[in-house]
């Protein structure tokens, strides 16, 4: 029995030594996307959409701007940003634009995106896209987030103006939780409303909590 | 007395066989979950905190401060140094994250019962391999044909499934192999004298290795071969012809290359600074073979822990070690078929 015991002792360490190996698998950003968003309201007080405009970091912008021919060197057109443009909308569509949105606690659904262009600026490409909703919704309380479920890409909220209410009803009032502001259980929130039971969802903790009361 | 041994022979088989899921059932889970501490942390600090949060954070301020630092060597020379530092300890931290083939290496050097020193090489040589991909990929397609980031990002697919399709035909045949020595050790384990028939089935598989890998030296073919017909005696079953194999890890493993180290590339030849980049990948793949090769060592010593633990001179001991081998090789074809069908997360190829 003794042997025994101290076999499965030894067999023990090597599982955890092997998990720890293995566990040390982390997701970690590549990208970094600089957003802002706005919040899209009908004459009824409804929401019927969200328009981001995404800033990438200038490795990823001088990726992306990898092989294309432009009449002047280093100015792109927005034309000549088009067919990249619609690469991009088409790759995000993948993993659901990033932005996760639930009304009243009921996940929302996104169309197609429209209204998508990239600009370029000070070595850095923007992405502007409107994702409207599936049917628009007037809940008490929406929740939007923004962010990659793997961390392959970091989003950060732009530090100002990062949320904007557009024809919002004046009672709304927009609550924003940064990922790395403090903000108590800023990542238990989120975790619980969209964990859901599968655990790919590493990236749930940088996720920018978006709410928005309207009584 | 035999009534005795023979309870704990059949407990010993059912522990060994419990140990080897349950090695492979948190494995597997650990490989699935992004969270290394299983679900969510009992803290009371909401933020990514501790060892992880630490890392993390580190090499996105050395990945973030890369860029800035190949646009400052255009004209400064001396923060080509600073790149190289930076690089390098980008790759330290980098190889940390998924990809990079830590799982795969370790999995394989405790299947096939390489030696510490093996695994060091290994890790620096898939490193390496990693880094000539990434330069070859960027310096084919956007250097010398200008290709789109999109053309870039599917040639990264493509070189991604074959990668991993190759792990998992690694695997493959790491079970195939290491099936066979477990099943000898559990026949061993019984009265049945039914070793002829097992060592003639693994007589076949010698031949069809060395078949695979015809331009290599035959008499060690021939050892191997020998080596392996022989019962399940640790000692026995290590040795030669493991090298081939581990050139198959190699290849399997640095053909993924990392998308960080694309990125970069892509970002000096942009700044006309593509020998910066080249450099800066090189130095990257030492950092990260540092890394990978400490865990691979680890992982080997645990096993050899656990070997003298387990008291391996004994039929009871060698069965474990053959069960754990095994193990480790259903390891490695599970890794290969995760990552190929996207049950792994790893780390993502840049196409946005």
């Amino acid at each position: 029995m003794n042997t025994l015991m101290r076999r499965l002792l030894g067999l023990l360490l090597l599982v955890g030594a092997l998990a720890l190996g293995t566990g040390a698998a982390q997701a970690h950003p590549h990208v970094w996307i600089t957003a802002t968003s706005e919040l899209i309201y009908a004459a009824d007080g409804s929401i019927t959409g969200v328009r981001h405009a995404w800033t990438f970091d200038d490795m990823f912008s001088t990726y992306a701007l990898q092989g294309l021919e432009t009449r002047t060197k280093g100015v792109y057109s927005r034309e000549e940003l088009a067919p990249l443009a619609q690469t991009n909308v088409e790759s995000l569509k993948e993993f659901g634009f990033f932005t996760f949105a639930k009304a009243d606690g009921k996940k929302e659904k996104f169309q197609e995106p429209v209204d998508y262009f990239l600009e370029y600026k000070d070595a850095a490409l923007t992405l502007h896209f409107t994702l409207p909703l599936k049917t628009p919704v007037k809940p008490k309380e929406l929740a939007l987030e923004v962010f990659d479920p793997t961390y392959f890409i970091d989003f950060q909220l732009d530090d100002k103006n990062p949320i904007k209410l557009v024809g919002a009803p004046i009672a709304c009032q927009l609550k924003i939780q940064r990922p790395n502001d403090g903000t108590a259980n800023a990542r238990k929130l989120s975790e619980q409303n969209f964990l859901s039971g599968d655990n790919s969802n590493y990236g749930a903790m940088f996720a920018n909590k978006i709410t928005v009361d309207c009584p | 007395m035999r009534p005795t041994t023979g309870f704990a022979r059949a407990l010993t088989i059912g522990v060994a066989a419990a140990v080897v899921v349950l090695a492979l059932d948190s494995a597997v889970h650990v490989l699935m979950a992004q969270n290394p501490f299983g679900g969510p942390r009992p803290s009371a600090d909401p933020q990514v905190g501790g060892i992880v949060g630490w890392l993390l954070s580190k090499q996105s301020e050395f990945y973030r401060e890369m860029s800035s630092t190949i646009r400052a060597a255009k004209s400064d020379g001396s923060a080509v140094w600073t790149l190289l530092v930076i690089s390098f300890a980008y790759g330290i931290f980098h190889a940390a994250g998924p990809g990079h083939g830590k799982a795969v290496i370790s999995s394989y050097l405790v299947a096939n019962q390489e030696t510490a020193r093996r695994g060091i090489v290994l890790s620096f040589a898939s490193a390496l391999m990693q880094s000539l991909v990434a330069v070859a990929i960027v310096g084919i397609c956007a250097l010398l044909l200008n290709a789109t980031a999109k053309t870039m990002c599917g040639a990264e697919r493509a070189i991604e499934i074959v990668s991993y399709a190759l792990i998992a035909a690694f695997g493959a045949r790491l079970v195939w192999t290491k099936g066979g020595g477990f099943i000898r050790a559990l026949q061993a384990q019984q009265p049945v004298p039914a070793i002829v028939g097992a060592a003639h089935h693994h007589h076949s598989h010698g031949h069809d290795h060395g078949h695979h890998h015809e331009h290599h030296a035959r008499d060690h073919v021939h050892d191997e071969h020998r080596g392996h017909s022989h019962g399940p005696v640790p000692s026995e079953l290590a040795g030669p012809g493991g090298w081939r194999r581990g050139l198959g890890a190699i290849f399997a493993v640095g053909l993924r290359p990392c998308s960080g180290a694309i990125l970069v590339l892509v970002f000096a030849l942009a700044q006309g600074m593509f020998w910066a980049g080249i450099t800066a990948t090189f130095v990257m793949g030492l950092g990260t073979a540092i890394t990978v090769a400490t865990i691979a060592v680890l992982a080997v010593s645990a096993r050899d822990l656990a070997r003298r633990l387990s008291g391996a001179s004994e039929g009871g001991g060698a069965l474990i070690m053959r069960g754990l081998e095994f193990g480790a090789a259903g390891l490695v074809l599970l890794l290969g078929v995760g990552l190929l069908f996207g049950y792994i997360a790893a780390e993502r190829v840049t196409c946005l």
